[in-house]
C-alpha cells in the first residue's frame, strides 16, 4: 500500500511539473503607489514610421523632451517601416520574454500577442489611477484625460472586457482623383463617389488605339483605377453592403456569394483594363503622378505622395504630369450613409516583472498623446490626432485652416485628407478583433489579388474558379484552424469526458492518499 | 618496329580517335535549353502576364520567407528576377551561386521591373556564374534596360552628397531608418553627367556583409567601382553587392 501511494504521489508531482513546463505566465501588474525617481530605467520602444524622416524626427524629439522631464528614464527607439515586421519580432520575443516595453501596433496583432499569458498589459487600471493615470495629478506633463481621447478610437483598442492599447494616430483611406482627366472624359466629380461611377469612368479611361496608346493620356500605360490595400477594399465593400465578413466570436463569414458577386464585378473591370492593384502593378502615387491613373485609393497617411506637387513623389521629375488632385472619401454603395475603415497605429504596453519599469513605460505612452507630439506627428501626413484636446489645439486648427502659399508643411492634398477624416470620424468602422483576424484580413485581400491576376492571365473566372479560390485561400491562411476568439475568456462548453475522467482520477488519488495517512496514524496509535 | 606492330598501333590510334570523336559528339551542351523551355530571346519577347518557362543559374539569393524565395538568376544571354518563387527551406539551402534551376511562372512588371512571379522551381544539374558586365558606358542610354537584372559593374563613379548635410548615404531612401533596423542603404553616384541612386538591399547584403560596411564608410567625392544586379524601380536602381573605393 505504501509503495502504491508513493508511486501515485510521484506521478502526481510529475504531472504538476509537466504542467508547469513551458508556462511563461507573467505576474499580474500591480500599480506602484509612486514612481521611484531614485532609480534609473531603460525602456524600449518599437515604433513604425512610413519611411518618412519627419516622423523619425518627431519620435526622437518626443524622447528627448520626455527624458528631460524624467531624467531617470532612458527610452531606446527601434524603428520599423512595416507593421508586419514589428508583429513578427514581437511574436518571436514573446517566447523568450524579451518583448519591448512599448510598441506601435494594430489591435488585430494584439489579439495574437495575447495568446502569450499575461504578456500584454490591460490598461484599465492604469487609465484610472489618480496620480499616474490619464490626466493624473502626478504627471509632469499635460496629458489627455480619458474623456479627451476620441471615443471611437479608444473603443477600437478594447478587446473583450479590457482596453489593451491606446490609439496613437488615425487615418482612413481616401480616393485621390486626377480631376483634370476626369473632366476631360466629360465627368464632374461628385462629393461622394459611388462604385458605379468609378467603374464607368474607369472603363471610359481604358480606351486605347490600335497601337496601344490611351486616348486619355497619350501614353502606353494607363491603369484607370488602382487600389493600394485590397484587404481594405474587400472589407469596406462588404461593410457598405452590410454583408458578412466576421463576427465578435471569431466566426469567418467572408466566403459567401456576396463576396463572389463583388469579385465578379472586379473581374469584369480588370478584363476591361480598368483596374489593378499595388501588389500587381505599382504604387498608386507613382501611376497617379505620372498621369497613368485616374483614381487611386490609398491611405490618407500617404497623402504627401499624391499629386503633381507631392513633397514625397517617388518618380523622376521628367515623368511628372501636371493635373488637379481632388480628395474624396472612398467609393460608396450608399452615398447617403458613407462607411470607411478606421486605421492607424495604436500603442500597447508589455508586462514586465518590475512594476516601476512598467510605470516608466506607461508615462512615456501617455507623453505620446500630449498635444505637441500628436499635432506634430499628424502634420507629417494625412493623419489626425486621436485626442479632442489636440484637435482643438489652436495651432492645429491654424494648420488645418491654413490658406497661405502652399509649401511642403501645408501641402493642400494632405490638408484635404486630414479634413476628410475629421469630417467623417463617425462614419469610420473597424472589424472585430480576435486571434486570427489578421489572417482573415489578409485572406480578404488575397481573394481580390488572385482574381485580378487570373483575369490578366487569361484564366477562366467562373463559379468553379471561385469555389477553388475559396478553398485555396482558406487553406493558405489556415482559416478556421484554431483561430478562436481571443476576446478574453471564450465559453469553451462542457468539459470532455476524458478530461472529467482524468480530474476524477486525480481526485481519487488524493482521497486514497488521505485514507492511507489516516489509516497509518490510527494503526500507530493502536500500537 | 615491324610492320605487324605498326598496324596494331595504327589501329589502336584510329580506335582512340574514333572514341574521342564519338565522345565529343555526345557531349551534352549545358547551355542548350530543355524541351519546352524558352530561350532568353523568347522570354524577352513574351507578353506580360503570360506563362514562361526558363532555365537559368542562380547568381544570388535575396530572401526566403514563408516558403517563398526571391532570386537573381541569369543564363549566358540575359537575366531573370524571380520574385517570391515557391521554394521550401530545404531547396533554398541547396541553392548557391551557379546552381541551375528551371522556373515556371508568369512574366510580370512591377514599377518597371520585369520579373517572374508565382513561379515554381526545380533544381537541375549544371553550373554557371556570370561575369560582371561593364555597363558604365550604358548609363544614361536606352540600351541599359536591355541588361535589366544582369550582374553588372560600373567603374570610376563619384559619390555625391545625399543632401545639404553632406551625408554620403541614407538608411532608407529618405534617411528615415537607422542603424540596426534592417534598413536598406541608399547612395548617389555620378558619372560626371547624371546622378544615379544605388541601393544596398538589406535582404541581399545585410550589415554583416562587406558591401554594407563599405557603403557606411563612403565619403562624398570618393571614386568607386560598383558591382551589383541591375534592378529597376521607376528607372535603374542597381542592388549592389560590392563597392570598392579607389
Amino acid at each position: 500500500m505504501r509503495k502504491l501511494c508513493l508511486l501515485l504521489c510521484l506521478l502526481t508531482v510529475l504531472t504538476l511539473l509537466t504542467g508547469c513546463h513551458g508556462a511563461r505566465r507573467m505576474e499580474d501588474f500591480a500599480m506602484p503607489e509612486s514612481f521611484d525617481t531614485s532609480r534609473e530605467y531603460e525602456i524600449t520602444f518599437w515604433a513604425k514610421n512610413d519611411t518618412n524622416k519627419n516622423q523619425t524626427a518627431i519620435y526622437e524629439k518626443a524622447i528627448r523632451d520626455f527624458e528631460a522631464l524624467y531624467p531617470n528614464v532612458r527610452v531606446n527607439l527601434r524603428l520599423y517601416t512595416d507593421y508586419g515586421k514589428i508583429y513578427n519580432d514581437v511574436i518571436t520575443n514573446i517566447a523568450t520574454n524579451t518583448t519591448p516595453n512599448i510598441c506601435i501596433t494594430y489591435p488585430d496583432h494584439i489579439a495574437t500577442y495575447m495568446t502569450g499569458d499575461n504578456v500584454v498589459l490591460p490598461l484599465d487600471e492604469l487609465f484610472s489611477d489618480p496620480n499616474y493615470g490619464l490626466g493624473g495629478s502626478s504627471l509632469l506633463f499635460d496629458g489627455p484625460t480619458e474623456e479627451e481621447i476620441v471615443p471611437e478610437y479608444l473603443q477600437e483598442c478594447r478587446i473583450g472586457e479590457h482596453c489593451y492599447a491606446l490609439p496613437f494616430m488615425r487615418s482612413t483611406e481616401a480616393l485621390y482623383v486626377n480631376e483634370t482627366y476626369l473632366n476631360k472624359l466629360g465627368y464632374e466629380l461628385p462629393e461622394i463617389v459611388t462604385w458605379d461611377f468609378i467603374w464607368e469612368a474607369a472603363d471610359a479611361a481604358a480606351k486605347k488605339d490600335a497601337d496601344g496608346v490611351y486616348a486619355l493620356n497619350g501614353q502606353k500605360v494607363m491603369i484607370p483605377f488602382i487600389y493600394k490595400s485590397t484587404d481594405n477594399m474587400m472589407i469596406q465593400m462588404l461593410r457598405q453592403l452590410d454583408a458578412p465578413y466576421s463576427d465578435e466570436n471569431g466566426s469567418i463569414l467572408l466566403f459567401t456569394d456576396r463576396t463572389k458577386g463583388l469579385l465578379q464585378t472586379i473581374a469584369q473591370h480588370v478584363k476591361n483594363g480598368a483596374f489593378s492593384t499595388f501588389k500587381i502593378s505599382s504604387y498608386p502615387a507613382n501611376l497617379l503622378n505620372a498621369g497613368q491613373c485616374l483614381f487611386a485609393v490609398d491611405s490618407t497617411a500617404g497623402a504627401t505622395w499624391m499629386g503633381t506637387d507631392a513633397p514625397l513623389s517617388d518618380i523622376s521629375p521628367d515623368k511628372l504630369v501636371r493635373f488637379e488632385t481632388a480628395v474624396r472619401p472612398i467609393p460608396q454603395f450608399d452615398p447617403a450613409h458613407p462607411k470607411m475603415i478606421s486605421q492607424g497605429p495604436s500603442i500597447c504596453l508589455f508586462n514586465k516583472r518590475d512594476g516601476q519599469e512598467v510605470l516608466a513605460s506607461w508615462l512615456f505612452v501617455q507623453y505620446l498623446l500630449t498635444n505637441d507630439v500628436q499635432t506634430a506627428y499628424a502634420e507629417t501626413e494625412g493623419y489626425v490626432p486621436v485626442t479632442q484636446k489636440a484637435r482643438d489645439d489652436a495651432s492645429y486648427q491654424a494648420y488645418l485652416n491654413y490658406d497661405g502659399p502652399e509649401d511642403a508643411a501645408h501641402y493642400s492634398v494632405k490638408l484635404k485628407a486630414s479634413k476628410l477624416l475629421i469630417e467623417h470620424t463617425s462614419d469610420t468602422f473597424v472589424t472585430p478583433v480576435f486571434n486570427g483576424s489578421t489572417s482573415l484580413r489578409d485572406a480578404s485581400g488575397q481573394l481580390i489579388e488572385n482574381t485580378v491576376k487570373s483575369v490578366r492571365r487569361g484564366e477562366t473566372v467562373d463559379d468553379a474558379y471561385f469555389a477553388k479560390l475559396y478553398d485555396s485561400v482558406t487553406a493558405l491562411y489556415r482559416l478556421g484552424q484554431g483561430n478562436t476568439a481571443a476576446a478574453g475568456k471564450a465559453d469553451l462548453g462542457p468539459l470532455p469526458g476524458t478530461a472529467k475522467a482524468l480530474l476524477g482520477g486525480l481526485l481519487g488519488v488524493w482521497v486514497l492518499i488521505g485514507v492511507y495517512v489516516l489509516f497509518d496514524r490510527v494503526k500507530r496509535r493502536n500500537r | 618496329m615491324d610492320s605487324e606492330m605498326k598496324r596494331v598501333l595504327a589501329l589502336a590510334l584510329a580506335l582512340a580517335c574514333a572514341f574521342t570523336l564519338v565522345a565529343c559528339g555526345e557531349k551534352k551542351d549545358e547551355d542548350a535549353k530543355s524541351e519546352g523551355v524558352m530561350t532568353y530571346a523568347e522570354y524577352a519577347a513574351a507578353a506580360l502576364d503570360s506563362e514562361v518557362v526558363i532555365e537559368a543559374y542562380v547568381q544570388a539569393k535575396q530572401s526566403w520567407w514563408n516558403d517563398q524565395a526571391t532570386l537573381y538568376t541569369q543564363d549566358k544571354d540575359g537575366a531573370y528576377f524571380l520574385y517570391n518563387a515557391a521554394c521550401s527551406q530545404a531547396d533554398y539551402d541547396k541553392l548557391t551561386p551557379g546552381t541551375k534551376i528551371k522556373a515556371t511562372g508568369f512574366k510580370s512588371e512591377w514599377s518597371g521591373e520585369i520579373e517572374i512571379t508565382d513561379a515554381t522551381i526545380e533544381i537541375e544539374s549544371g553550373s554557371y556564374t556570370a561575369p560582371a558586365l561593364d555597363a558604365t558606358k550604358l548609363l544614361g542610354t536606352d540600351d541599359l534596360i536591355k541588361h535589366q537584372n544582369e550582374f553588372v559593374t560600373f567603374k570610376g563613379l563619384t559619390v555625391e552628397a545625399m543632401d545639404d548635410t553632406g551625408a554620403a548615404f541614407y538608411y532608407n531612401w529618405d534617411s528615415s531608418g537607422q542603424e540596426g533596423t534592417d534598413a536598406d542603404l541608399y547612395f548617389r553616384v555620378t558619372d560626371g553627367t547624371d546622378s544615379y541612386t544605388f541601393v544596398d538591399e538589406y535582404y541581399l547584403c545585410n550589415e554583416e556583409s562587406d558591401v554594407y560596411e563599405a557603403i557606411r564608410n563612403l565619403n562624398v567625392g570618393d571614386t568607386v567601382d560598383i558591382e551589383g544586379f541591375l534592378y529597376w524601380y521607376e528607372g535603374p536602381q542597381p542592388h549592389v553587392t560590392s563597392v570598392t573605393v579607389k
